[in-house]
């Protein structure tokens, strides 16, 4: 398995998540473990490239895959343009959900440029606030900063299209 | 009329960075997966542990039969009652000792074979592995002998007994008589409101390492009191307080969760002594909800009796909430009922029932989120009884002084956040008769109500120190449970003594650091920039008489009041100097300066004030709903909430804090409910996909606004955010459904059924 671009070799029980191999084995602990049953997102993580909840996966299955988590997203000391935007629009705030929304928002940017469609999607494919809060409610965000994520995933995508 | 708001800009005042939306100090830690919390260190030979938890809600154990989870290779120990080493006992609480208060519970864990709730922890098992461990407790088989409990709020809501009245909260009080007023009343309303239970469901869920060096302890955990949970592990292990040391950098949502020490916290540090290894105990979602107390259901009665014209004759709000048998937080339902309206009579009772279940706790404005339902409500039917519109019932019966009591308000702008609120809104579009609005299938109601939330202080010890080089370091153990806490007292620093402010480092989060106050009761910033505030005019006091010692200083001569602090140093006009002169000249290489207030100072400081003064925060809720017609789905889909909350100290936070606190009032009144077996008192939705929380999807733009106007008794005159924007808000959306269907909902959450 390669994590954020890294070789790492593990040697895990066949019962063990992803999540916990990623946090306990590997000392990767970007990803969070909020409900450890997929009704929370805090655990969103990118597998080539496609979001998905690391605690509903195990390890063993992805052998050899390519694994993202938020701390793969920055280059150098350059935060990721969404890092860099939820700071701004402050879509955060006790920050425990933010590192699985991040993630989460990078791959439905990915989703909506391929052209998915989503529960709200009509004609146009704009990606509008009702696109986006459709496409992000699997990230749960106690605290509530839901506005500011939004907002920031809103800056990002336009200036993707600029 | 004019009237000062902010939108997203403070005043142009002579400051700096307070009022500024400035970024948070750690938003690149948190964006990048750098901040660690509690459960993510790690240490050589750090066991796992995990809970079993009871079955039954009151009984004795019987037997416990460890042997097959024993037999798991891996497991290191399984502890019971049985073989357990002992605690001691919470302690009695006093109001001399606030962290006496810290219990969650006043259960000895693994010292008894009673039973108290159904979820009590009754076993730890600790193994190699957390999977290991986890697999070994769910082969632990207890053997119980049932007790009658009693579980059910609502079959014993009517042997409620009165509450009692404590020196900070009232439980009750009378002005006039209020049952012949509302006898008597031409116009009025009488309506029973319920609340069920709630859970706080931050998003970390509790967790622990504990790590023994003989008989010094070190403790990993997101918390809310750093100071109780400290000198609470001091008291139950039998240590001094300076063998204790807690870190707590970063925590992962509070909402009053994480205020108290419940039972996972103890049995880590309880299961690391046993087993001589550090221990993690991260528990899980629903071992949360199986060991962390929640917000109490509540009964609520309000009946309210006017004149014609809509003035308040009687005023009456009784409730009956919930505590245990073994713990649990009275709270004030009623309230804002003591404070909002200037009723000619009002009769005000709580009740309580206790009950065999897991002691209820704060939850985010505790009381006040509850008993703003019921009252807020309660004016709007009779808003609807009268043909007035909402806003003019309450402006009509807006108080000049504390209707209880004739104390003064320090600070009341009420009317302003409605008019102003209403203006930016739109209410005056707004066609009062029920279901007359209309978007294709969509009913559309408009709906508001009154926020208002006690501000109060806590003492906070706090250090400054100003090197030559520039560097100022704040230390406070402060906790970050997501309001910005380093960020706003950086920026008060900053200010304060006239430094940029990247030139601050904040320090909080460990028990090392001078005591902070708890985030808790919106008090954590005003009682932390207090202390910075002390320590920053001690500081450049010692700046100015080193300056005033050397001849040629041109601050030779001046006060410290007549002093500007800018530009990294102190001035009079343009004559002046940088610290670091002064510092060069005297062969300094800094100043370091404490600031803060005894508790007992406090103590007095605080009663002697509530004497006289009444202050809190306040607000007005605007809301938009749309309501299926055919299926009865509410969509809440516009928002405006305009507050009075003393000065801001950071725009970006505290719109943040207010929005965050809507967005769980909109939880409240729509989704949320913890579901307690009446037969077993066992809880049946303890997760997130069982509990519903607020979604991305579920939340409109929220629109928040404040009166930019600072509370003169208060430190900068803030007057605290955190718990303020979620009151009043489930019945801004009650009152928005009942103008879209013509239906009042009593009864929360407002699920569909309820409209059918």
């Amino acid at each position: 398995m390669r994590v954020n671009g890294a070789a790492e070799s593990l040697d895990v029980e066949p019962w063990v998540s992803l999540l916990d191999a990623l946090r306990d084995r590997l000392g990767v602990t970007g990803p969070k473990k909020g409900c450890d049953q997929g009704a929370c997102g805090a655990c969103t993580v990118l597998a080539d490239g496609v979001r998905i909840n690391a605690c509903l996966a195990l390890a063993v299955q992805y052998d050899g895959k390519e694994i993202t988590t938020i701390e793969g997203l920055a280059t150098g000391d350059d935060l990721h343009p969404l890092q860099a935007a939820f700071i701004r629009h402050d879509g955060l705030q006790c920050g425990y959900c933010t590192p699985g929304q991040i993630c989460s928002a990078v791959a439905m940017l990915a989703e909506h440029r391929a052209g998915m469609p989503s529960a709200v999607t009509e004609r146009s494919g704009e990606l509008d606030e009702a696109e986006i809060r459709e496409r992000m409610s699997g990230n749960l965000c106690r605290c509530g900063a839901y506005n500011g994520i939004v907002d920031a995933i809103k800056d990002v995508a336009g200036q993707e299209a600029r | 009329m004019t009237t000062k708001y902010a939108e997203t800009e403070p005043r142009q005042d002579a400051v700096k960075h307070v009022g500024r939306p400035v970024d948070r100090v750690d938003g690149r830690a948190k964006t990048t997966g750098e901040a660690r919390y509690a459960a993510e260190h790690r240490y050589p030979g750090m066991a796992h542990a995990a809970l079993v938890h009871a079955t039954v809600a009151r009984g004795r154990i019987e037997a416990v039969d460890t042997e097959a989870a024993r037999a798991v290779p891996g497991v290191i120990e399984v502890l019971t009652h049985e073989n357990a080493p002992a605690m001691k006992p919470a302690p009695k609480t006093s109001l001399m000792n606030l962290s006496s208060l810290a219990s969650g519970t006043t259960v000895s864990y693994l010292a008894t074979d009673e039973v108290h709730w159904n979820g009590q922890p009754v076993a730890v098992v600790v193994a190699e592995t957390p999977e290991t461990a986890r697999h070994a407790a769910s082969l632990v088989r207890v053997a119980y002998r049932e007790l009658p409990a009693v579980v059910d709020f609502a079959a014993e809501e009517p042997n409620a007994s009165p509450q009692k009245s404590s020196v900070l909260q009232p439980a009750g009080g009378d002005k006039g008589d209020a049952v012949a007023a509302l006898a008597a009343a031409p116009v009025s309303v009488d309506l029973r409101f319920t609340t069920p239970p709630e859970h706080h469901n931050a998003m970390e869920p509790h967790a622990t390492i504990a790590v023994w060096d003989g008989d010094r302890l070190t403790v990993h955990e997101g918390t809310q009191n750093i100071a109780w949970l400290r000198a609470h592990l001091a008291q139950r292990f039998g240590i001094p307080e300076r063998a204790v040391r807690v870190l707590s950098p970063y925590v992962g949502g509070g909402f009053g969760g994480k205020g108290f020490v419940w039972a996972g916290t103890l049995l880590a540090v309880l299961a690391a002594r046993a087993t001589a290894r550090p221990v993690r105990l991260a528990l899980t979602r629903e071992g949360v909800y199986r060991t962390v107390g929640g917000r109490t259901p509540t009964v609520q009665r309000v009946a309210l009796g006017a004149d014609g014209d809509g003035d308040l004759t009687a005023l009456i709000h009784t409730s009956v909430a919930m505590t245990a048998r073994i713990g649990g937080m009275p709270e004030g339902v009623v309230s804002s009922s003591r404070h909002l309206y200037d009723a000619a009579t009002i009769h005000l009772r709580q009740r309580l029932v206790r009950l065999d279940l897991l002691a209820n706790t704060a939850m985010r404005a505790p009381g006040d989120s509850v008993g703003s339902f019921a009252l807020e409500s309660a004016m709007d039917e009779l808003a609807c009884e009268l043909g007035i519109d909402p806003i003019e019932l309450r402006r009509r019966n807006e108080p000049e002084r504390n209707p209880m009591d004739g104390k003064r308000f320090t600070h009341r702008m009420l009317r302003e956040a409605y008019e102003v609120g209403a203006e930016r809104f739109g209410w005056r579009e707004r066609d009062p008769r029920p279901g007359s609005m209309r978007d294709g299938r969509w009913l559309v109601g408009m709906g508001v109500a009154t926020a208002y939330h006690p501000s109060l202080t806590m003492p906070a010890d706090v250090t400054v120190r100003l090197a030559a080089d520039g560097a100022v370091v704040v230390r406070c153990a402060l906790q970050e449970i997501g309001v910005g806490a380093a960020t706003v007292q950086a920026q008060i620093t900053a200010d304060e003594l006239g430094v940029p402010l990247e030139a601050v480092r904040v320090e909080i989060g460990d028990s090392e650091l001078p005591a902070g106050p708890g985030a808790g009761g919106s008090a954590q910033t005003a009682g932390a920039a207090a202390g910075v505030l002390d320590a920053c005019r001690k500081l450049k006091e010692s700046a100015l008489a080193l300056a005033r010692r050397a001849p040629d200083s041109p601050l030779r001569g001046r006060r410290l009041d007549d002093l500007e602090a800018r530009d990294g140093g102190l001035y009079h006009g343009g004559r002046g100097e940088t610290y670091a002169a002064i510092l060069a000249r005297a062969g300094r290489d800094h100043l370091e300066a404490g600031g803060g207030t005894g508790m007992l100072k406090f103590l007095a400081k605080t009663l002697n004030e509530r004497r006289r003064w009444v202050k809190a925060a306040s607000g007005a809720h605007f809301c938009e709903v749309r309501v299926d017609r055919d299926t009865g789905e509410v969509r809440v889909s516009r928002w405006l909430g305009m507050f009075d909350v003393g000065r801001v100290i950071n725009a970006k936070t505290a719109a943040g804090q207010l929005r965050g606190g809507i967005v769980m009032g909109i939880g409240m009144a729509l989704t949320e409910a913890t579901q307690v077996d009446p037969r077993t008192g066992r809880i049946m939705n303890p997760s997130l996909s069982e509990y519903h929380v607020p979604v991305h999807a579920d939340i409109p733009r929220i629109d928040v606004h404040w009166l930019d106007e600072p509370d003169p008794t208060m430190p900068l005159g803030l007057l605290g955010i955190g718990e303020v924007g979620i009151t009043g808000v489930a019945a801004a959306v009650a009152n928005a459904v009942r103008h879209a269907t013509g239906k009042r909902v009593l009864d929360l959450p407002i699920t569909l059924d309820k409209l059918l």
